[in-house]
């Protein structure tokens, strides 16, 4: 058993975007949905992907979790989850509180 | 430099309202990602980690003032204030947003700018020499034979769902700065009884499987340029593999069926479209020939520089590694470094972008050139006015005298951008940069070509960098292998691997050491890294990577 959340791009802008408890695709890895079984996560998956009017390229990412906050495994969804390391742009730039798509 | 006629601009605006509906339907839901992806790829739009991303084709690298004011109003109206130019002589918007870009492609149109064919299975931007039409060296300008290409290839029908992306760079200079060995098609200016040809080089690439081109003719008459590529594209279109992307390039194809099937099947290919080419390309190329007259080049006297450089130590030290001979008398070619120490290689913000057009009006023909290396080149400055041209860049933040030094890096945008790679880039080569400018050994260093890739595919070059870096992930953590002896111009060789990689922590002091070793093993000041390395081989570079690590490691 993993736990996992479903990621993706927002359609206009382009930016990441993961998906919450409520259905909707949020800004913020912490608001994120934790799958925590399998078979969920792919069927979850499968019905995000096909919201590709909202989000493109949805795919399952594995978590670890700290007091039930889900954060990065793997340096690639570090850098999704932050932005460059050489200019300050992207997800560390901005401030909270980005509208749900 | 060639201005867009009527059909051009007729042709833009279609093509631009065309892509203005399609990203509408896709906004609407008309359309599905999956039907979407292949026309936005056709227009240079990509989805990256953390936004879409434009690549804007800089057609054979070349730019007029007005051209590059425009580049950085887009960066200030709808990117966050800079671009970023390519080792292919394009620039990336790195953050637009998707229903801005229909926009974004309008207001380049204004200038005869576009990102058709910037991305998918297409002929991808043509490249060239980015000293064309202003080197000491060169037989003829190519930049007109790569116009010409361009509009050829541009919404070419039978090459718009090819196996894969295909890409021709060409050259007018025996020093090839174009790096014709690793295209899919290489052209390189030649000259046979009093004749000018090309002699054509098929099935280099970097990536994956990179591979060195291979001369298919020795020399082919000018006039049968066209035919001759559309033979070569056609016959690949038709027998390059589709089943897997992976082995669709031509390289693969020439090395399957070998250089003198590929070329039996072109020639006979040729002969059969040769008649279809009834000339007009020719008269085009008349035409086009006819904008890039060179520039009226003024008699002046060189004195102001000459005294400047006497009494100015930064201006000398830049006029030594920033100035290239220039064919006319008094003229200087001026590369303006975009890799200050510690800056993210090939980034130009709109405010130094705006104070290149201003320079290249005032002093430099209003022409400006982008070259594969990732800096911006002035091609005519005439050598008195170089002191207030350095003056004016000393003043912009872009007057870092590091051209073909350790500091002038090459790097893809790598993991902090792109959603193809696989660890980072940038960051190693500005931590490589400011290393070797905190131990001030640049200048003792010469000549050394760093290149890197945050892929296996190679948009740094990697494969032909005296030293080559690429980025990798081994088991969820980066990890970076080390090449040694590429060569990038006429000479062109694939670099050999040292051995094992070194984490993202150790790479830097790696490429230290591999410094420091050569200024040890080099017979005189002058013998450059790359000579020194064809010298003595690969051992004791190696030794000094690994040999030393596992020395600190046991202290």
């Amino acid at each position: 058993m993993k736990n996992q959340v479903i990621t993706a791009n927002a359609l206009i802008e382009g930016d990441v975007v993961y998906l919450a408890p409520s259905g909707q695709w949020v800004r913020h890895l912490s608001d994120a949905q934790v799958f925590t079984d399998d078979a969920e996560a792919d069927a979850a998956l499968h019905v995000a992907a096909a919201r590709s009017n909202e989000a493109v390229g949805a795919y399952l990412i594995t978590v670890t979790l700290q007091d039930g906050i889900p954060g990065p495994t793997h340096f690639r969804e570090a850098f999704r989850l932050r932005g460059p390391s050489n200019r300050f742009h992207g997800k560390q730039a901005e401030h909270v509180d980005l509208n749900d798509v | 430099m060639y201005d867009y006629n009527a059909f051009d601009r007729a042709f833009l605006k279609e093509r631009n309202s065309q892509f203005r509906a399609q990203v509408a339907r896709r906004i609407s839901g008309e359309l599905t990602e999956d039907e979407f992806k292949p026309l936005r790829l056709m227009n240079g739009v990509y989805l990256q980690l953390h936004a879409y991303m434009l690549r804007v084709a800089i057609p054979y690298g070349t730019l007029n003032s007005a051209q590059m004011r425009k580049l950085a109003e887009l960066a200030t109206r709808w990117d966050k204030g800079y671009g970023h130019f390519t080792t292919r002589q394009n620039i990336q918007y790195n953050w637009p947003k998707l229903s801005d870009i229909p926009d974004m492609l309008d207001s380049l149109g204004e200038v005869g700018l576009h990102a058709i064919q910037t991305s998918g299975n297409t002929i991808r931007n043509v490249t060239a020499d980015h000293f064309a039409g202003a080197a000491a060296d060169e037989l003829a300008d190519p930049r007109p034979v790569a116009e010409l290409i361009r509009q050829w290839s541009t919404d070419h029908p039978e090459f718009q769902f090819m196996p894969r992306k295909f890409k021709i760079a060409i050259t007018g200079s025996p020093n090839d700065r174009a790096v014709t060995r690793a295209h899919d098609i290489g052209l390189r200016m030649v000259e046979r009884d009093g004749e000018t040809g090309f002699e054509v080089l098929v099935g280099g690439g970097l990536g994956r499987t990179p591979m060195i081109g291979k001369v298919i003719e020795e020399f082919l008459p000018r006039a049968d340029l066209l035919p001759y590529l559309e033979a070569i594209v056609s016959v690949w279109n038709q027998i390059g593999r589709r089943d897997n992307k992976y082995k669709a390039r031509i390289k693969i194809t020439v090395h399957e069926h070998g250089i003198d099937e590929i070329r039996r099947l072109v020639r006979a290919r040729f002969a059969a479209l040769r008649g279809e080419f009834s000339g007009i390309d020719q008269q085009l190329l008349a035409e086009i020939e006819a904008q890039f007259a060179p520039p009226a080049f003024r008699q002046a006297g060189t004195d102001g520089y000459e005294a400047a450089r006497k009494a100015d130590p930064l201006f000398r030290s830049w006029s030594d590694t920033n100035l290239t001979p220039h064919r006319a008398e008094g003229y200087a070619i001026v590369s303006v470094s975009l890799k200050k120490h510690g800056a993210t290689p090939g980034d130009a913000s709109a405010a130094q972008m705006r104070v290149l057009a201003d320079l290249a009006e005032r002093y430099g023909h209003d022409e400006l050139r982008i070259s594969h290396e990732q800096n911006v080149i002035l091609p005519h400055v005439h050598k008195s006015d170089l002191p207030a041209l350095f003056a004016a860049l000393r003043e912009a933040d872009l007057a870092t005298a590091n051209i073909g030094l350790a500091s002038d890096i090459i790097a893809c945008p790598g993991m902090d951008y792109c959603a193809l790679a696989t660890a980072r880039s940038i960051p190693i080569a500005q931590q490589i940069a400011q290393r070797v400018d905190a131990l001030k050994i640049e200048h003792d260093l010469g000549a050394l070509k760093i290149k890197i890739s945050g892929c296996i595919n190679a948009c740094g070059h990697h494969h032909v960098g005296h030293i080559g870096i690429l980025g990798l992930d081994r088991a969820g953590v980066e990890n970076y292998q080390i090449t040694l002896g590429g060569d990038h111009t006429e000479t062109a060789a694939l670099g050999t691997r040292t051995g094992p990689g070194f984490s993202y922590d150790e790479i830097v002091p790696a490429i230290e050491r591999l410094m420091l070793a050569y200024l040890g093993l080099r017979l005189t000041d002058d013998e450059p890294f790359a000579e020194t390395y064809r010298r003595v081989g690969l051992g004791p570079f190696k030794a000094a990577l690994y040999e030393e690590a596992q020395a600190y490691a046991a202290e």
